[in-house]
């Protein structure tokens, strides 16, 4: 986290019905942060982006913005801004009358106003498009002006809610990068949720990865990414091979020699483990390398496997390997410039090996 | 011929034999000269639309009017919180409401402006329990009024108001809300700058369906009051009927179309303003 902290949320509870949502939940947001709620549909992210809004109010617990106690203080009075999902424009107002409309509602002066507007609509290109209504504007431009119709009214907190998921793929990409930009030069703390592990890798300086209403990571995209602490964040986080090992030799400064899958192997851990422990070995399908047998030593210890599927995806080839105990890993391989004919056939038998170090190691989940 | 066709042409003919050629007759009606014998003769004139200008026509034109308008404003300050409040209702209760509302259309509107007759007349109900619990010592005098006329005109038509706006809250963003929520709209500015456009074209259609029809409903005057309260639909019936002027009667009836045209007209600036074309939903996405 980067210097102080803008939002706080202390021992928040929060059930619909019967249904326990989130339960003594903390968590604090620095300021100036780019952050993310990441997590599957119904993990609690969505209810907490309405409890910080002022939506919702939460049962138990205090919602603190600069130090100051809102939970009390309804949405209206919340120097908070959200850029819905479904952008909710106004219909019936031209993108002007939209972005305006904060600071109608404020009673602030006409020129004042449009100054204002003028400056969001420029921040986000959408200067000469002021007089069109909802209904003309691409998918794109209105996520634009929704963006603007926050950012206008100068909030300490941008909310926004699966934002860019109404969005193709293309001008996803494209107002990713815009979103990032965006928020470094308003110099805004943006609190973004989404259920997309990339979209949350790329915009974010911290994410918060929930599950089922608890926080399960919380960390940098790099950290996440690379050092999962269970099994949930791994898997929901990109694509990762699991490999069930047992502690067999502890050989001093984090390195054991450890039994993965009935091969005898060393492996580097982050933290602390006995020998006798039981450990989940992730890795990454980048992280795997895989040598035709003939190609390999002949003493080699390691994994021996049998191509199931290959892939070509312009960038990588994609590998299914099945180890011969039948546990099935996938590899994701560059093509190497130096070896133009690099290929499987289906069916081969390859070793499948990786960078020593490169693996990560977490405790066994039963 | 295919059944589409069939169907289309059809429906054409008949419209065209039973609406438009009645319609045509009525101009052409309205511009022929009065003759007590044989209806209407020629020459054509402008008599009766100079006629419509006549200070005891434009006398009952306008208190015509009046009493329309009060029935609509009343039949608004009325349905439109209960259209709202209906719209939110759980379906169940929603359901019920609805069907609430439409049990009174299975029995015919006259009979049940008789039944208004017997509640408000002097020995009805209303002055019964008046005299019963000795606030008056003397019936008062309901019926015969344009308290009596309104009164009807407002509990036959309110459901037809109703309806409409029930369906344009139903096709109010519950986003559009929190939306301006979130922008710092209070309780009355989400209703004055959302709520309330957007709900318009539920409240012109509602006012249109209830203040034509409201002009021309002639037994509710001739029933509930009395020879003063004349609607435009009296006048039109009476010239037709009893001074057997069909030109002007015409005359009169033409005026009322062009009437509803203009209502329509504005129906369709309130629409266009909002630009629903696919319903409001659409336009969220």
């Amino acid at each position: 986290m980067t210097g102080s902290t803008i939002l706080e949320l202390s021992g928040i509870s929060k059930r619909f019905d019967t249904q326990e949502i989130l339960t003594d939940f903390n968590l604090s947001v620095g300021d100036g942060e780019f952050f993310t709620l990441l997590g599957p549909s119904g993990c609690g992210k969505t209810t907490l982006l309405r409890l910080i809004a002022g939506f919702d109010r939460p049962d138990a617990g205090q919602v603190l913005l600069n130090g100051v106690d809102i939970t009390a203080l309804p949405a209206e009075r919340r120097p908070v801004n959200t850029v819905f999902q479904s952008y909710a424009l106004f219909p019936h107002m031209t993108v002007y009358e939209n972005v305006s409309f904060g600071l109608r509602m404020a009673g602030m002066d006409r020129a004042e106003i449009r100054e204002r507007v003028g400056e969001a609509l420029e921040i986000v290109r959408l200067g000469d498009l002021s007089a069109r209504r909802p209904h003309q504007l691409s998918g794109g431009q209105k996520q634009r002006v929704a963006i603007a119709r926050a950012v206008v009214n100068r909030p300490k907190l941008l909310l926004l809610d699966e934002s860019l998921s109404a969005l193709d793929l293309k001008l996803r990409q494209q107002m990713r990068i815009e979103l990032k930009q965006l928020q470094r030069r308003l110099g805004i703390t943006f609190i973004y949720v989404t259920h997309d592990q990339e979209e949350a890798l790329s915009l974010s300086d911290r994410l918060l990865v929930l599950n089922n209403g608890n926080p399960q990571q919380i960390g940098t995209p790099r950290e996440v990414y690379e050092s999962p602490r269970n099994l949930f964040v791994a898997r929901f986080i990109g694509e990762i091979n699991v490999l069930d090992a047992r502690i067999d030799e502890d050989l001093g400064d984090l390195n054991y020699r450890a039994a993965i899958q009935g091969v005898s192997k060393q492996i580097h851990a982050d933290v602390r483990f006995e020998v006798g422990d039981r450990v989940h070995v992730l890795l990454r399908p980048e992280d795997l390398r895989i040598e035709y047998i003939e190609d390999a030593p002949s003493d080699r210890n390691g994994f021996i496997g049998r191509v199931l599927e290959r892939n070509y995806t312009g960038q990588t080839l994609d590998s299914l390997i099945a180890l011969d105990n039948g546990l099935q890993l996938t590899a994701h391989e560059y093509f190497n410039e130096d070896d133009p004919d690099f290929d499987y056939t289906i069916g081969q038998r390859v070793w499948v090996d990786w960078v020593p170090g490169w693996e990560h190691v977490i405790p066994a989940e039963t | 011929m295919n059944f589409k066709r069939l169907v289309i042409l059809l429906t054409l003919g008949w419209l065209g034999l039973f609406v438009l050629l009645p319609h045509l007759l009525v101009v052409l009606t309205s511009l022929l000269t009065a003759d007590t014998s044989h209806l209407a003769v020629y020459p054509f004139t402008l008599e009766s639309y100079r006629r419509l200008w006549a200070p005891i026509y434009a006398g009952v034109f306008w208190h015509s009017l009046w009493l329309s308008g009060v029935t609509t404003l009343i039949c608004l300050l009325l349905g439109y919180p209960f259209a709202y409040l209906v719209a939110r209702m759980t379906p169940g209760w929603r359901n019920f409401m609805l069907f609430m509302m439409v049990v009174p259309f299975w029995t015919n509107s006259l009979i049940r402006t008789y039944a208004i007759k017997l509640i408000l007349g002097n020995k009805g109900l209303v002055n019964s329990l008046l005299l019963a619990t000795g606030l008056v010592e003397r019936p008062v005098q309901l019926l015969y009024t344009e308290f009596a006329v309104i009164f009807g005109l407002v509990y036959i038509l309110l459901p037809f108001l109703v309806l409409p706006l029930i369906a344009s809250f139903d096709k109010l963003d519950r986003n559009l809300l929190e939306a301006a929520h979130d922008l710092g709209a209070n309780r009355w500015q989400r209703f004055v700058h959302v709520v309330l456009p957007l709900t318009m074209p539920g409240v012109v259609a509602g006012c249109l369906i209830v203040f034509l029809p409201a002009m021309g409903m002639f037994y509710v005057s001739d029933l509930l009051g009395g020879a003063k309260n004349l609607l435009i639909g009296n006048v039109i019936k009476n010239q037709f009927l009893l001074t057997r002027d069909w030109p002007f009667g015409s005359a009169i009836s033409v005026g009322l179309i062009l009437i509803m045209a203009l209502l329509l007209y504005l129906y369709y600036l309130a629409n266009r303003r909002i630009q629903r074309k696919g319903g409001l939903h659409d336009e969220a996405l």
